[in-house]
C-alpha cells in the first residue's frame, strides 16, 4: 500500500483497522450459510422451477450484502464515501446493461 | 521439410500486394535503422533506465504521445487510399477485400490506438500538475497502462503483414466476424489487440479516478478543481463502467470463434443482435470518453486566453458529470434499424437528444467567457474558435440521426460519416491539438512556432470543410458507407464522382496539414521559442507555477491552494505587494523505477499472439509470464524511496536559475 507517492501520506491508515476477528468469523460463518441453502435446494430438488430461481437470487444478493460488509468493509473509510457512490452508480449501469438488453432484444419474441 | 516452410510462410505473411511489400520493405528498414541509432549512439542503457522502466507520469504521457502520432499517421495513410480508391468511379486502386481490410484498421486505430492514447497522453502530462500532485496515485500501474496499450496496438499492426488484417468493420459484427465467415486470423488480431490495450485502459481510467479523488494539494476542494481535471475525473467514470463491457463481448466473440460457441452466430441459439446492443454499450459512452476530456481543453484555453475564469463553473461541472451518467442510456440509437419496439426507439430517441442539452450548456459558457474578456489569439485558442462551429453543426446532425424514424433514411449512409467525423475530428482532434500546443511548452521547454502552426491550423480547417460536406449531400443522393467503388452510371449521372472527388481532395488537404504539424515540430525542436518563465501563456492553474518542463518530483513543496484559478490568485497577491509564505523543503517520497510492467506486457503480447493463430505452445508460456510477473510484484517491498533536501534545492536552482 505503500505505492502512494505523498510524502503527506496518512499513517493512521494502518491503525484504523479492519474489522474484528468476530466479524470476520461471523461474515465467513454467513457465506458458508449462504452457499449451503441453494446447494441443499437444488440438490434434493425441495422445491419447484420458479421457487428455486428466486431462493437462488435471494441467497445471491444476501451473499453479495455479507461480501460488501464483512469484507470489503463498505461501511469504514474516511469521507466522503466515494466507495459507496461508486457502488450505486455501478448498480444503476448493471441494471440498466441487464434490464436494457432484455427491454431491447425482446423484438425477438415478437418478430417470429 | 523446404516445401513445409514455403507453405507455412506463404500463410503466415500477407503477400500479393505490391502495397504490402512496400510496407514490409519499410518496416523492416525503420527497424534495422532504429536499432543501428540506438546502438550507434550507445542509447540503449538510456532508453531501458529513463524510459522503459520508468513510471513518471510525464514521460509516460511523452511516451502517449509520440504512439498516437505515430498512429494517426497510419490511420491517416488508411483514409487517404480509401479515398484514392473512391475519387472516381471503377477505380481499380484497391481490391475489395483490401479496400474491407483498409476502412476497418483506419476506424479501429483512429478511436483505440490513436484518440484514447492521445487523451492519456493529456491525462498525463496534466492532471497531476494541475491538481499539485507529485505523481498519478499508482505509477507502476500507469506505466503498466501504456505498455500494454503498446503491445497492443502492435498486435493489431502487425496483422497487415502478417497473417492479414481484420476486415469486418471497425467494431466486427457477428456473423461476418464470426469464423464461419472471416476464416484468417485478422479477426483475432483485432480481439487480442483490443482486449490487451483495453486492459491498460481500465487501469487508467482506475488510476486518475483515484488520483483526482485523493491526490489534490491540500485546499483543494472538489469544487476548486480546474475543469480539465473535472472532465478526465468524468471521462474515468466512463472508462470504468464501460470498458468491462468491451471486454466481455469480446471474450464471447472469441469464445464463438475459438471453442465453437455459439454467443452470436446464427443457429444453435445464438443471437449476433445481441452482440450490436452489447458493443454499443461500451461504444456510446466511448465517444463521450474522448470528447469530454477535450471540452475540459477548451475550458482551461479559453479561460486563460481571455484572461477571465471560466462563466458558469458549476454548470459546466454539473453538465460533465450529468453527461458522464446519461451517456450509458443512449447506445440503441446506433441500431435503430435492429428492429426493436417503437418504445425502445422513442426512449433512445429522446435520450439521445437529451444528452445534447448539457454540451449546449457548455459551448454557450465558452462563447460567455470569451464575451468581454481580453482575447489573445495563440495556436490552443485558434483550435478552440474552429471547434465551435465545426461542432455545433455536427451537434445538429447528431440530433437530426436521433430521430428515429428519419434514421432509417439516413442509417449507414454517407451522412452518417459525416457526422460522426465532423464531431471526432472537429470536437476531439481539434480539442487535443489544442490542448497539444497549449501543454507543449510545459512539456518540452519551448513552444511549437507560431506561423507554421497557423499554416497547419487552415489547412486542417480548410481540409475537413472541403472533404467532409460532400458526404452530407453523397448521403442523401443514396452513397452508402463501406462501399468500395461505383459505377459510372451513379458516379457520373447521379452526380455521386463530382463530390466525391472533392472530397477526396479535402482529405490530402488535411493529409498535407499533418506534414505541415510534423514540419512544425521538427523545426521548433531546434529554433522554437523556449520557455524560461514557465508560464509562457499568463496560464491561471498550477502546473504554470512550476519550471517547463518540470523537475521529475513536479512540486518542490506541495502548494496550499485557496479557490479556483489557484496559480492566478498567487500572481495577484505578489502584484498587490502580499509576498508567499516562506517554505521548508522536506525530503520527497518517490517511486522507483520498475521493468515488471514492460515484461509483463511482453508475456501479454506473446499469449496474444499465440491465441491469434491458435498456438497454445506459444500462448499458455506467456500466460504463465503474466502470472510469474504479478507474483514478483506482489513480493516486491523495495518500491520507494526519498529525494534528499540538498537533491531538491540543486535540481531547483538549476530550473529556475535566473527566475527566483
Amino acid at each position: 500500500m505503500s505505492q502512494h507517492t505523498h510524502g503527506h501520506s496518512t499513517t493512521d491508515e494502518v491503525s484504523q483497522g479492519h474489522g474484528s476477528l468476530k466479524s470476520y468469523l461471523l461474515g465467513f460463518i454467513f457465506s458458508i450459510v449462504l452457499t449451503i441453502i441453494p446447494l441443499v435446494i437444488v440438490m434434493n430438488d425441495m422445491l419447484n422451477k420458479t421457487q428455486t430461481v428466486v431462493t437462488l437470487m435471494l441467497m445471491a444478493v444476501m451473499q453479495l450484502l455479507v461480501q460488501l460488509f464483512f469484507f470489503m468493509h463498505i461501511r469504514e473509510g474516511e469521507k466522503p464515501r466515494w466507495n459507496v457512490m461508486t457502488l450505486i452508480v455501478g448498480l444503476l449501469i448493471v441494471f440498466t446493461v441487464v434490464g436494457g438488453s432484455i427491454w431491447i432484444m425482446s423484438f425477438n419474441s415478437t418478430v417470429q | 521439410m523446404w516445401e513445409n516452410i514455403k507453405d507455412f510462410a506463404s500463410t503466415f505473411f500477407v503477400t500479393g500486394d505490391p502495397l504490402i511489400y512496400g510496407a514490409d520493405v519499410s518496416i523492416g528498414l525503420t527497424s534495422i535503422a532504429i536499432l543501428f541509432v540506438l546502438t550507434y549512439f550507445k542509447k540503449w542503457k538510456w532508453l531501458w533506465r529513463e524510459w522503459i522502466t520508468t513510471v513518471d507520469h510525464k514521460k509516460i504521457g511523452i511516451m502517449y504521445l509520440i504512439a498516437s502520432l505515430l498512429m494517426l499517421f497510419r490511420g491517416g495513410v488508411d483514409a487517404l487510399l480509401m479515398r484514392t480508391q473512391l475519387a472516381l468511379p471503377n477505380m481499380k486502386f484497391l481490391q475489395a477485400d483490401h479496400y474491407n481490410a483498409v476502412f476497418t484498421t483506419h476506424g479501429t486505430i483512429m478511436i483505440l490506438f490513436m484518440a484514447m492514447p492521445l487523451m492519456f497522453a493529456l491525462f498525463n502530462l496534466v492532471v497531476p500538475l494541475q491538481l499539485g500532485a507529485r505523481d498519478v496515485a499508482f505509477p507502476f500501474l500507469n506505466s503498466m497502462s501504456f505498455w500494454l496499450f503498446l503491445m497492443g496496438a502492435m498486435l493489431f499492426n502487425l496483422s497487415f503483414v502478417i497473417g492479414g488484417s481484420p476486415d469486418a468493420g471497425w467494431l466486427s459484427y457477428p456473423p461476418l466476424s464470426e469464423l464461419a465467415y472471416s476464416p484468417g486470423v485478422g479477426e483475432n488480431f483485432y480481439i487480442w489487440g483490443i482486449q490487451i490495450s483495453g486492459i491498460g485502459s481500465l487501469a487508467t481510467g482506475i488510476n486518475f479516478l483515484v488520483t483526482i479523488l485523493k491526490m489534490r494539494a491540500p485546499g483543494m476542494k472538489m469544487m476548486k478543481m480546474p475543469l480539465f481535471s473535472w472532465s478526465v475525473l468524468s471521462s474515468s467514470v466512463m472508462i470504468i463502467f464501460a470498458f468491462p463491457i468491451l471486454t466481455v463481448t469480446l471474450a464471447l466473440l472469441f469464445l464463438d470463434r475459438f471453442v465453437g460457441a455459439h454467443f452470436f452466430t446464427m443457429d444453435l441459439g445464438g443471437n449476433p443482435m445481441m452482440y450490436v446492443n452489447l458493443i454499443w454499450m461500451w461504444g456510446h459512452p466511448e465517444v463521450y470518453i474522448v470528447v469530454i476530456p477535450a471540452f475540459g481543453i477548451f475550458s482551461e484555453v479559453v479561460s486563460t486566453f481571455s484572461k477571465k475564469s471560466i462563466f458558469g463553473y458549476k454548470s459546466m461541472v454539473f453538465s460533465m458529470m450529468l453527461i458522464s451518467v446519461v451517456s450509458f442510456f443512449t447506445w440503441a440509437h446506433h441500431f435503430f434499424t435492429m428492429g426493436s419496439s417503437a418504445n425502445v426507439n422513442v426512449f433512445f430517441a429522446i435520450s439521445t437528444m437529451v444528452i445534447g442539452i448539457p454540451t449546449g450548456v457548455k459551448i454557450f459558457n465558452w462563447l460567455f467567457t470569451m464575451f468581454r474578456g481580453r482575447i489573445t489569439i495563440k495556436q490552443p485558442m485558434l483550435w478552440t474558435l474552429g471547434f465551435i462551429p465545426c461542432f455545433v453543426v455536427g451537434g445538429a446532425t447528431g440530433v437530426m440521426l436521433a430521430v428515429a424514424p428519419a434514421d432509417y433514411q439516413y442509417h449507414n449512409s454517407y451522412f452518417l460519416i459525416a457526422h460522426f467525423h465532423q464531431v471526432l475530428i472537429g470536437g476531439v482532434v481539434f480539442g487535443y491539438f489544442a490542448g497539444m500546443y497549449y501543454w507543449w511548452p510545459k512539456v518540452f521547454g519551448f513552444k511549437l512556432d507560431e506561423k507554421l502552426g497557423k499554416w497547419s491550423f487552415w489547412l486542417w480547417n480548410i481540409g475537413f470543410y472541403v472533404c467532409f460536406m460532400p458526404q452530407y449531400a453523397l448521403g442523401f443522393m443514396g452513397m452508402t458507407r463501406r462501399l468500395y467503388t461505383y459505377g459510372s452510371d451513379t458516379g457520373w449521372d447521379l452526380g455521386w464522382a463530382p463530390l466525391n472527388m472533392i472530397s477526396t481532395v479535402g482529405a490530402f488537404v488535411m493529409g498535407l496539414a499533418f506534414i505541415v504539424q510534423v514540419w512544425q515540430i521538427s523545426y521548433s525542436i531546434r529554433k522554437g521559442e523556449r520557455d524560461l518563465t514557465g508560464d509562457p501563456w499568463n496560464g491561471r492553474t498550477l502546473e504554470w507555477s512550476i519550471p517547463s518542463p518540470a523537475p521529475f518530483y513536479n512540486f518542490a513543496v506541495v502548494p496550499e491552494v485557496e479557490g479556483t484559478d489557484a496559480w492566478w490568485k498567487t500572481k495577484e497577491d505578489l502584484k498587490n505587494g502580499i509576498k508567499p509564505a516562506p517554505v521548508k523543503l522536506e525530503p520527497i517520497h518517490m517511486p522507483k523505477n520498475s521493468a515488471i510492467p514492460f515484461i509483463m506486457s511482453v508475456c501479454w503480447f506473446i499469449a496474444g499472439f499465440g491465441f491469434v493463430f491458435g498456438w497454445m505452445w506459444m500462448a499458455i508460456p506467456g500466460l504463465v509470464g503474466v502470472a510469474i510477473s504479478l507474483l514478483a510484484r506482489s513480493f516486491t517491498y523495495d518500491t520507494d524511496y526519498y529525494v534528499q533536501v540538498d537533491e531538491i534545492e540543486r535540481t531547483e536552482a538549476a530550473l529556475r536559475g535566473r527566475t527566483v
